[in-house]
């Protein structure tokens, strides 16, 4: 028989982590730097609005574009929070987390062979939905000495008759790298004059450290060219309620409506309600865990430099990205050997783009304590395979 | 800055200064001088351990008294509190609103050792009206600890 797949997924690669799974599956007492998510549990007065809403029976569909308590909650947040005015009735659509988010944008404004300009390395699931919507990916490549920001000028000269738009998303994922406003200024300026669409996934934009959260979709006249992609997951420790948001100009949000509709039909009803309540109530706690999260970064980067693991200072999200050239080895095999000799788990950088080689993603998610026993183990294995 | 110290300890006091420099980017001299300042004016009152006794196969009774007082001329409840308070049975003792005036929470090593404290030394008292104590049955969570086992991890080891 014919292969029943379509060709479209021989372009798309596999997960760079199945193998590790593997290898994971089995083995005790292992220490995970691999995650990509809080180790909090989602504050408990958000978990209870959820339950409560399910004993009093809010358990159907709601509208496509979600609750309009929730988009009315939205905008008047993302009024407070960056002084930008979405008409919650046709600017706003509630997703099933960023990813379904960044799928219907993609969809939405895609032609076959349309480019896509995208920093690399970057979040896995960036270049496959670009393929999946039938466009290219286009890298500019980023480095530990420019602390991994995007540079315009790189930006710029990738651009040709077909590109359609940028792909953005700081603070980053697995770099941990912020852009300040100056930075994302100058994007904007490339982006105004040539007429690209900016789509910024800003999934982490609350987790920033010595640094404010800003707002691409905020700067000066970019509003009408930008999908904002929001969500719940990181900040208020939200991952498995699936509930993200789209903010664009009306015909947009229409476009993507219009396929969310027909694909996902609404996103969880008891996560909209979860997520209406982290709007409401949820700042205190994600303040909380932002300050420990904060904390851990500190003990984690200087610990990562002592060993030998030189690391830029990562500003944003829950990652440090170091790098091994220490060690000699490719990212693949640093990480495959500190699984299997020392049982830490980190994420090869390779897995996020060919300009991740060289370097390990490390998630500080996690107890301070695990963070000192990993730094402990990975210290004993840099002495033990320095290339000196 | 002294806050975020002040919390780090809180969390955990066998927290070095070294560490808590490296969390929060000052010099570790300044962490010094902030918790030496904050031990002198008792805003660093007792480094303590929270312990589970009956996981360390200890007996342990803990009752809760509702307290009610005749309040003195002049000193209040103040000096019949005091009276209550320096026994060293009493973990804890607060002057609460309501229909009783003090909760006291006293701490034995068997049920009968607390209602033998309760009744000899606490009820007899002058100023004490009356006394009802409630044995705790359970104790699921403590100064913003919860006490169960088995709340692992329940992420993947490995996600993007």
């Amino acid at each position: 028989m014919r292969s029943c797949i379509s060709k479209r997924l021989d372009r798309v690669s596999p997960s760079g982590i199945r193998k590790f799974f593997d290898l994971l599956s089995g083995m005790e007492g292992v220490i995970s730097l691999g995650v990509g998510e809080p180790d909090f549990t989602t504050p408990w007065n958000i978990t209870s609005a959820a339950i409560q809403s399910l004993e009093h029976g809010y358990t159907m569909y709601t509208s496509n574009s979600g609750m309009i308590e929730l988009r009315r909650e939205l905008a008047s947040y993302l009024k407070a929070t960056y002084r930008l005015e979405y008409d919650p009735e046709t600017e706003l659509l509630i997703t099933n987390g960023v990813s379904e988010g960044l799928d219907l944008a993609m969809r939405a404004v895609l032609e076959p062979g349309d480019e896509v300009i995208m920093s690399d390395p970057s979040y896995v699931a960036y270049p496959p939905s670009v393929i999946l919507a039938d466009g290219v990916p286009v890298h500019v490549p980023t480095s530990a000495e420019n602390d991994f920001k995007l540079s315009a000028a790189d930006v710029e000269a990738r651009i040709t008759e077909k590109t359609k738009a940028i792909l953005i998303g700081y603070p980053a994922n697995p770099t941990g790298a912020v852009m300040e406003r100056e930075g994302l200024f100058e994007i904007a300026d490339v982006a105004r004059r040539h007429r690209l669409l900016v789509v910024s996934d800003e999934i982490y934009n609350l987790l920033v450290y010595d640094t404010e959260p800003v707002c691409f979709a905020a700067l000066p006249g970019m509003k009408d060219q930008t999908v904002l992609l929001g969500g719940f997951s990181k900040a208020y420790a939200m991952t498995g309620w699936r509930i993200g948001y789209a903010a664009a100009n009306a015909g947009i949000i229409a476009a993507m409506t219009k396929i969310h509709q027909y694909t996902a039909l609404c996103a969880p009803t008891m996560g909209q309600i979860a997520a209406l309540e982290a709007l409401r109530s949820g700042e205190p706690e994600a303040r909380r865990m932002i300050e420990e999260y904060d904390r851990r970064r500190r003990v984690i980067v200087k610990g990562l430099n002592d060993i030998g693991l030189t690391c830029f200072e990562p500003r944003g999200a829950f990652y440090a990205f170091p790098s091994i050239a220490v060690t000699g080895m490719s990212s693949e095999e640093f990480a495959e050997r500190l699984l299997v000799e020392e049982k830490v788990a980190a994420v090869p950088g390779s897995a996020f783009g060919a300009c991740g080689e060289g370097h390990v993603r490390c998630c500080y998610a996690t107890s301070l304590g695990q963070i000192e026993e990993a730094l402990s183990r990975m210290g004993r294995f840099v002495a033990k395979h320095h290339r000196s | 800055m002294t806050k975020k110290v002040l919390q780090i300890l809180e969390n955990d006091a066998r927290t070095t200064p070294e560490q808590i420099a490296t969390m929060t980017g000052m010099s570790e001299a300044e962490v010094n001088n902030i918790i030496e300042e904050a031990e002198k004016d008792r805003t660093i009152v007792k480094y303590r351990t929270m312990i589970d006794w009956t996981r360390a196969g200890e007996e342990e009774a803990l009752a809760l008294i509702e307290v009610r007082l005749k309040p003195q001329m002049e000193v209040g409840f103040d000096a019949i509190a005091e009276r209550i308070y320096r026994f060293p049975q009493v973990r804890s003792a607060y002057l609460v609103s309501g229909a009783y005036d003090l909760a006291v929470l006293v701490a034995g090593k068997t049920v009968h050792e607390v209602s033998t404290f309760v009744i000899e030394k606490l009820a007899p008292l002058d100023g004490v009206q009356g006394t009802i104590t409630h044995f705790m049955l359970k104790r699921y969570k403590e100064d913003g600890e919860i006490f169960l086992t088995g709340e692992g991890d329940k992420r993947l080891p490995l996600t993007m």
